[in-house]
């Protein structure tokens, strides 16, 4: 409670500051040469920093909200009240960083508070502490890299703070630059959970306690692409082509791997953590379309691409938060996360469903809610730049058009399955069956959340201008790229528009039409409730109805070559005769194929040779009195040899 | 034209063409039995047979299973009202629909989709084996068809500089060669491969089948009974409609209104409905020697419709 308190006096704080920025559009400094020893604290926070902070801040107050009532289910103790507020604060500071020793202090104190946080069920549950090793290597050898790049900027600039270094590294020879762009895009990449860098993510998102996923997937990951912004557009002030075709493809191949692994994922926060991929890979596409647009001059498209992305990036902290918060209050209603053991809930737990509903609804883009606008706005960049007369982007714009249309509908498949085989049916397991509903302040927090996926949706001309101001200050030099007329949204100088409050009230409008039409037709208005029919059967129990498993089988069939699921079938004969069968066991996993192609076989080299080394260290005294003779003669004889 | 009128105008049009939609959808699935009866050398029920289905449906006592939520009675309700907004959005009578500034392409599509994903939802909602697999099948097609789609809108659109419907329709209107264009064809070939797919007719689903392993839209809907079932007959052949009036007025427009004048708009409607009878008759003259496919064979398809429409696009921007 008191730990909730202090992350939401730090949002308030920190909101307020982002607003006044976005208001004024003027960076607010903030310097101390005494807080960190010998390179001081250098706070800058500009418009883009500010949007940032306001997106940590929508998602941090209602996780901590949430996290009161959760704390019973693996967020109690001394060690996770002491280390959310600093989690929080952190990622609200990170933005607002104006150097690179700030940058990096605060970039490291969010990577190590939340591999504590993601450590906090550890007690409980083996699974946790591999994939805390997980995280932890991954994002040190993130923090590495975005090190080294910074490196390359700032020893040619002879500066740490990021004006200098934006002034200096005009002048960087290009393959250096090249250099930076590339080895900071795979560091914050890594952070940003990017394909193949993204295999921590559905390790740490499941085990960790789902307030703290929620901040992890809407904020943190986040703060991974505006470390791309900050680099590729800020500090190096974009490039050439083919720095943002790599972008693209990265963002392509993130969001149909993503959303492929989510629709055949059965563990509700894995297919979550999956879809954060799948996300990120949308804002990465619009990214580089931006870039690519920059490129080629034309910087109206480039602003249009920006603003995609960071409408794409508010819209997916909202659902993500609500969603990775709904699954948490389900992990706290049944014990269970396993979408196979889940079922009924909505009857059982009607407010928390009806507002998972809506969130999965958001996710899958339909109007009238925010991830709909989202969408629009990436599509309407990328068609409006089918013809930008540069012979590789005419051939990536509708790639990455396709890329975006397959991952639409694969979300779909995979938020039907969540919320169809998770929310509706009947319960399929005992821990389902006698589920209640959560306590109101964890619904409160969901449902803030889900409000402004509606709010976004309905009126998304309220966030746009915030979200220009940013763009700009992201790339200089550029006009108003889209208008407010009346209710509706209009892209500056190109044909395009939208009316999304209309189309609400028109779709609203429309449902009450139709359900007063129905009730007027029918003689008898109040339905009977019967059986279900099922084709004639009788007798319907939970476990002849569609699994997760079962919901995701035609796409698994499909898509057979990336998901490569591992099948098991045993079936055991009656001793009698074979023709006599006994039992049949069937188990099928999908495994992460990048993990198996690119981590395991490094992962089992490295193990192997640990193997060997042992043999070396067998604890025999006289092995070792033996090590130390030969050393001692190996060192004696090149000495000889070498004089 | 005073400004009250230029208000009226299009809300008028609009209501007419959802109107004109409602009641004609019915008769074009009707249409399509009649002819499929003739070449099959049956006489085959009158054109009105599924308007008196519905009728009859709508008599019948309403029910609901046991197991299911408030997602159950409210699918069919948000097909039809998703579609009919659709309808209104659409420049298929007049080019000048209510809202028409903001009837863009992606947002049509998007309001398809909000009222399949709910019935796929309502599927699940039973809790019977069959609305499940119905579900699931009618989502891994929906997803499939996506791509094909969404390229198809970038090529129709990349023409006209804008994903605005009307402006699309107005494009071709002043410049007729357009359609004859690779880029134009290739988007058309493609656009009909997945209206076959997502309007659920053969060779991708076969809308007259109960055969459990083959059902796909039948099986999903399988648990509506009475008025319930009506809605989601009358959405359904709403949006097979709607599907193939958006395909007449981007081949070819000809004939729509240009203004919302009742004369105008009474013309649009007849050549409207002439020109979907024709493209739905030819519909069903091609199932009748179609066999439908194997559901696993189902993405070959719309992997063909992909790279239609992706030739479409490149080849517009190739041929300048």
């Amino acid at each position: 409670m008191a730990a909730a308190l202090l992350c939401w006096g730090a949002c308030g704080l920190e909101a307020a500051a982002a607003v006044r920025v976005l208001a004024s559009g003027h960076p607010v400094v903030l310097r101390s040469a005494e807080l960190l020893a010998l390179t001081g604290v250098n706070i800058v926070l500009t418009p883009l920093g500010a949007f940032f902070v306001l997106l940590v801040a929508m998602v941090a107050v209602p996780a901590t909200l949430h996290g009161i009532g959760y704390a019973p289910h693996g967020l109690s103790g001394r060690m996770a009240a002491c280390t959310v507020p600093i989690f929080v604060t952190v990622l609200l500071l990170v933005p607002a960083a104006g150097s690179v020793a700030t940058f990096m202090v605060l970039w490291e104190l969010m990577a190590l508070s939340s591999l504590a946080l993601v450590l906090a069920d550890q007690a409980r549950r083996e699974s946790v502490r591999s994939a805390g090793t997980w995280y932890a290597v991954i994002t040190h050898v993130g923090a590495a890299l975005i090190l080294v790049a910074f490196l390359i900027l700032a020893a040619h600039s002879g500066s740490q703070t990021f004006v200098a270094l934006r002034t200096s590294a005009r002048h960087l020879a290009l393959p250096w630059r090249s250099l930076a762009f590339v080895v900071a895009l795979v560091g914050f990449g890594s952070k940003a959970g990017v394909v193949p860098f993204h295999v921590w993510l559905p390790k740490a998102h499941p085990e960790a306690p789902s307030p703290v996923s929620a901040l992890m997937s809407g904020a943190m990951v986040a703060l991974g692409v505006y470390g791309i912004v900050l680099f590729g557009d800020v500090l190096l002030g974009g490039g050439p082509v083919w720095w943002w075709l790599v972008v693209l493809a990265l963002g392509a191949a993130s969001a149909l791997y993503g959303s492929l692994y989510a629709a055949s994922s059965t563990d509700l926060k894995r297919l979550l953590a999956y879809s954060t991929t799948d996300n990120v890979g949308l804002v990465l596409l619009a990214l580089g379309a931006s870039g690519l647009f920059a490129a080629t001059r034309h910087p109206l498209l480039a602003a249009l691409g920006m603003v995609g992305a960071l409408v794409l990036l508010l819209n997916h902290a909202a659902f993500k938060g609500a969603l990775f918060l709904s699954a948490g209050s389900v992990q706290t209603a049944t014990g269970s996360r396993d979408l196979d053991q889940l079922g009924g809930l909505l009857r059982r737990m009607p407010q928390s469903g009806a507002l998972f509903l809506v969130a999965a609804a958001a996710i899958c883009a339909l109007p009238p809610l925010n991830g709909f606008i989202g969408e629009w706005l990436l599509f309407q960049s990328l068609l409006h730049g089918v013809d930008i007369g540069n012979t590789a982007g005419d051939v990536a714009i509708p790639l990455a058009v396709a890329a975006m249309a397959l991952t639409a509908g694969l979300t779909v498949v995979a938020f039907v399955k969540a919320a169809g085989i998770g929310f509706l049916g009947r319960p399929r397991s005992t821990g389902a069956e006698s589920a209640t509903e959560v306590p109101g302040t964890m619904r409160f927090a969901v449902g803030l959340l889900v409000g402004v996926c509606v709010v976004l949706g309905v009126l998304p001309t309220l966030i746009l201008p915030a979200v220009e101001r940013a763009v700009r200050a992201a790339l200089p030099g550029v006009r108003q790229v889209t208008l407010t007329h009346g209710v509706g949204l209009q892209l500056v100088g190109l044909r395009g528009m939208l009316e999304p409050a209309a189309l609400a009230a028109a779709i609203v409008a429309a449902v009450a039409g139709v359900t007063a039409l129905r009730r007027i037709l029918s003689r008898r208005p109040a339905p009977t409730v019967v059986e279900a029919w099922g084709c004639g059967r009788q007798l319907q129990t939970a476990r002849m109805q569609y699994t997760a498993t079962s919901f995701a089988e035609p796409v698994g069939r499909v898509f057979d070559d990336v998901l490569r699921p591992v099948h098991d079938l045993d079936i055991s004969h009656a001793a009698e005769s074979r023709y006599f069968v006994e039992a049949v066991s069937y188990r099928s996993a999908v495994d992460d194929s990048i993990e198996r192609v690119l981590y395991r076989p490094p992962i089992a080299a490295v193990r192997r040779w640990g193997q060997l080394a042992r043999h070396l260290q067998p604890g025999s005294v006289h092995r070792y009195l033996a090590y130390g003779f030969g050393a001692l003669v190996v060192v004696l004889a090149a000495v000889a040899v070498l004089r | 034209m005073t400004a009250a009128s230029q208000m009226i105008g299009p809300i008028v049009a609009s209501f007419t063409q959802v109107i004109a939609v409602a009641g004609s959808g019915l008769i074009l699935i009707g249409l399509l039995r009649k002819v499929r009866a003739h070449l099959e050398g049956r006489v085959g029920a009158p054109l009105i047979q599924p308007l008196r289905d519905v009728r009859k449906l709508f008599r019948k006592e309403r029910l609901r299973p046991d197991q299911a939520t408030w997602i159950f009675p409210l699918a069919p309700v948000v097909l039809v009202a998703t579609v009919g907004a659709a309808v209104a959005i659409t420049p298929l009578i007049t080019t000048h629909p209510a809202m028409g500034s903001g009837s863009d392409f992606f947002a049509l599509i998007y309001l398809l989709l909000a009222g399949s994903t709910l019935l796929a939802l309502a599927g699940l909602d039973a809790g019977t084996a069959f609305g499940g697999m119905g579900s699931s099948r009618a989502v891994t097609i929906g997803a499939l068809a996506e791509p094909a789609l969404l390229v198809t809108i970038l090529a129709m659109s990349a023409a006209a500089h804008s994903s605005n419907v009307p402006a699309i329709v107005h494009a071709t209107l002043s410049d007729p060669a357009s359609v004859a264009t690779p880029q134009r064809l290739f988007a058309l070939g493609a656009l009909l491969v997945v209206i076959v797919a997502e309007g659920g007719r053969l060779p991708v689903d076969n809308p007259a089948t109960h055969l459990e392993l083959t059902m796909i839209h039948e099986a999903m809907v399988l648990e509506y009974a009475g008025p319930d079932l009506a809605l989601v007959s009358v959405g359904e052949a709403m949006r097979l409609t709607l599907l193939l009036g958006l395909f007449v007025n981007l081949v070819a427009p000809w004939g729509i209104a240009t203004t919302t004048g009742a004369a105008a708009l009474a013309v649009g409607l007849v050549v409207l409905v002439a020109k979907v009878a024709v493209v739905g008759a030819a519909l069903a003259v091609f199932e009748v020697f179609t066999a439908k496919v194997r559901l696993f064979r189902v993405p070959e398809l719309l992997a063909g419709a992909f790279v239609l429409a992706l030739l479409g696009v490149v080849s517009g921007v190739v041929v300048r």
